[in-house]
């Protein structure tokens, strides 16, 4: 039997949850082998129907009332109880914060080795992974020997898909017994964010600017043209670390990943750390000094000379096109 | 308050990747090594907390002898001491590394060396394990949060800040504790000539490290296949941008 633990919100599946699915009921179709799900919170009751679809024969609700908000450890140890008395042969999770941590508890709890971020999986004695490294710009061949498996799926890698036999998915609840250490890591305060503006992660449009921008007033200009577009302004690495802009707007490896139609990038030469977090977008336009800048090879559209030019004379056809 | 930061040497590398011909590794020849930006935070976080808080800090890594220089590097922004775990450069799988660290720490423990505060980076930058930092913690009997990007100490507890995609999640815990950090914490300051000087000078302690290699192996690295794509030069200068107003307007975006 195979396990996925999956992630919802107020039960509704996330995307990332849809993809680790598909690549498991693909794996439980190729072993003949039946697919289980793993969840936690009492809405996620709602989620059988759509495990059907995904050819989950049974759903494992994790029922605790220490479980109300999250708290990690916990949910591993409820996770390690489940694979004590249903004995599955791997447990996937989501590539996510969260997947990638509740799996490290429970690799560490019962001393397996995990593989993160796979991309492909080839069962057998030994399992025949490809793991992404490097924030997803290289690729690693590895093999997991060590039984019960236990692996993460990159997210944004595998396209979704519902299962080609569909089951009648059950609903079991699994009452895991918790002792007060157990809750040792949890949430105990939650803070809101309170923002009017578009984020960087939704944003049709982002605006990137990098150290050709100059300064932290430079971004002001950035600032202007997204708001004519309604987009989103973020930075690179050099861009945040210089102080030009806060890590919150950090486009990158070690920021925020982004996925707007069109990503205009100024003054960005494209570190790897860059384009791993804008390899989403579906358009790129660059505005460069440089015509040798390596994002040139990445971009679809450019536009040679000095951003600190090109984009006020930018920003005025904008403002002419609004008038009419 | 004493802290412990766990770094990895990795490589810089630049725009593109190029592997070595047995595919082992990423081809180092014409590039210079560095931590990777978490654990660049995690440091600064160390220094931070000492300067705060009082104690002193200690950097740690599992690393062929080169990465003396990325331990010399935290010494030069004002971290205390230094421990090598050497190895012969071949890849410890995350499992092993977590048991290496762990072993070291106790020992340190033995020789009088007691932390309070572990911090790692959220994830290592080349291998993406998202896991030595937890499993250190379990092999400590110590609570673990991941991911963070604020840290406050009070008396025996700690307030760990975690971003969401709707604000922040906030884990009390008691220390000592293990966290492993995420880029935008802080900024990390440069290191400053008499600081670099003073590192030269420092001692490097080295521990035989010990862990128990398998689980998961590397056969080999694959680059990606480059989609490099057909670049459309709309021009040169401000005259273009009627073109880029064309252009947003094709892609409906205006």
């Amino acid at each position: 039997m195979l396990l996925t633990l999956l992630e919802h919100n107020q039960g509704k599946l996330n995307a990332v949850s849809l993809e680790t699915l598909t690549l498991a009921h693909n794996l439980a179709a190729d072993l003949s082998d039946s697919l289980e799900a793993l969840v936690v919170g009492e809405e996620a009751s709602t989620l059988v129907d759509q495990l059907s679809a995904y050819g989950v024969t049974k759903m494992h609700l994790i029922q605790d009332d220490g479980l109300k908000d999250y708290a990690p450890e916990a949910i591993a140890h409820s996770i390690v109880q489940v694979m004590d008395t249903l004995s599955p042969e791997a447990v996937f999770a989501s590539g996510t914060d969260r997947g990638n941590e509740i799996l490290a508890h429970v690799a560490a709890i019962t001393d397996l080795s995990m593989a993160a971020n796979c991309v492909e999986v080839q069962p057998g004695e030994s399992y025949q992974v490809i793991r992404v490294r490097w924030g997803g710009s290289l690729l690693e061949e590895a093999k997991l020997t060590d039984s019960p498996k236990l692996l993460t799926i990159a997210p944004n890698m595998i396209e979704s898909s519902p299962a080609v036999d569909s089951a009648t998915c059950e609903l079991a609840i699994f009452k895991p017994t918790l002792d007060e250490k157990m809750f040792r890591v949890r949430v105990t305060e939650r803070i809101e964010k309170a923002s009017d503006k578009v984020s960087l992660a939704e944003a049709r449009v982002v605006i990137g600017g990098g150290r050709g921008v100059g300064s932290a007033e430079g971004f002001a200009l950035l600032d202007e043209l997204a708001d004519l577009l309604g987009g989103a302004v973020g930075g690179s690495r050099v861009a945040t670390n210089l102080g030009w802009r806060p890590h919150s707007d950090q486009i990158g490896q070690t920021g925020t990943r982004i996925a707007p139609d069109l990503y205009i990038a100024c003054g960005i030469s494209g570190a790897i750390q860059h384009m791993v977090g804008c390899k989403g977008a579906k358009h790129i336009l660059v505005i460069n000094e440089d015509s040798e800048a390596p994002i040139l090879e990445r971009a679809d559209y450019a536009v040679l000379g000095d951003l600190h030019e090109i984009v006020p004379a930018l920003i005025d056809g904008l403002k002419k096109e609004e008038a009419g | 308050m004493n802290v412990l930061v766990c770094v990895k040497r990795v490589p810089e590398t630049g725009a593109t990747i190029i592997l070595t011909e047995d595919q082992q590794n990423i081809d180092t020849r014409n590039l210079g090594f560095a931590v990777s930006p978490h654990e660049e935070c995690a440091v600064e976080e160390a220094v931070r907390l000492v300067e705060e808080y009082g104690g002193s800090s200690t950097v740690l890594t599992l690393g062929e002898a080169d990465a003396t220089e990325q331990l010399r590097d935290a010494l030069a922004l004002g971290v205390d001491r230094a421990v090598l775990l050497e190895t012969d450069g071949s890849e410890w799988d995350p499992r092993a590394t977590g048991q290496a660290i762990a072993k070291a720490i106790q020992l340190q423990r033995e020789q009088g060396f007691e932390f309070d505060v572990l911090l790692f980076g959220n994830e290592a930058a080349d291998s993406g394990g998202y896991q030595v930092g937890v499993r250190v913690a379990h092999a400590l009997d110590m609570p673990c949060v991941t991911g963070i990007k604020g840290l406050e100490l009070k008396d025996n507890t700690a307030l760990a800040k975690r971003e969401t995609d709707s604000g922040w999640e906030v884990f009390e815990v008691s220390i000592p504790a293990v966290f492993t950090i995420k880029e935008g914490i802080n900024l990390p300051r440069y290191p400053s000539l008499p600081g670099r000087l003073k590192a030269k000078k420092k001692p490097i302690e080295q521990v035989e490290p010990q862990g128990e290699v398998g689980g998961l192996e590397k056969v080999r690295l694959r680059t990606l296949p480059t989609q490099v794509s057909e670049v459309d030069i709309l021009g040169t200068g401000p005259e273009t941008a009627s073109k880029v107003v064309t252009l947003l307007k094709e892609l409906r975006l205006l």
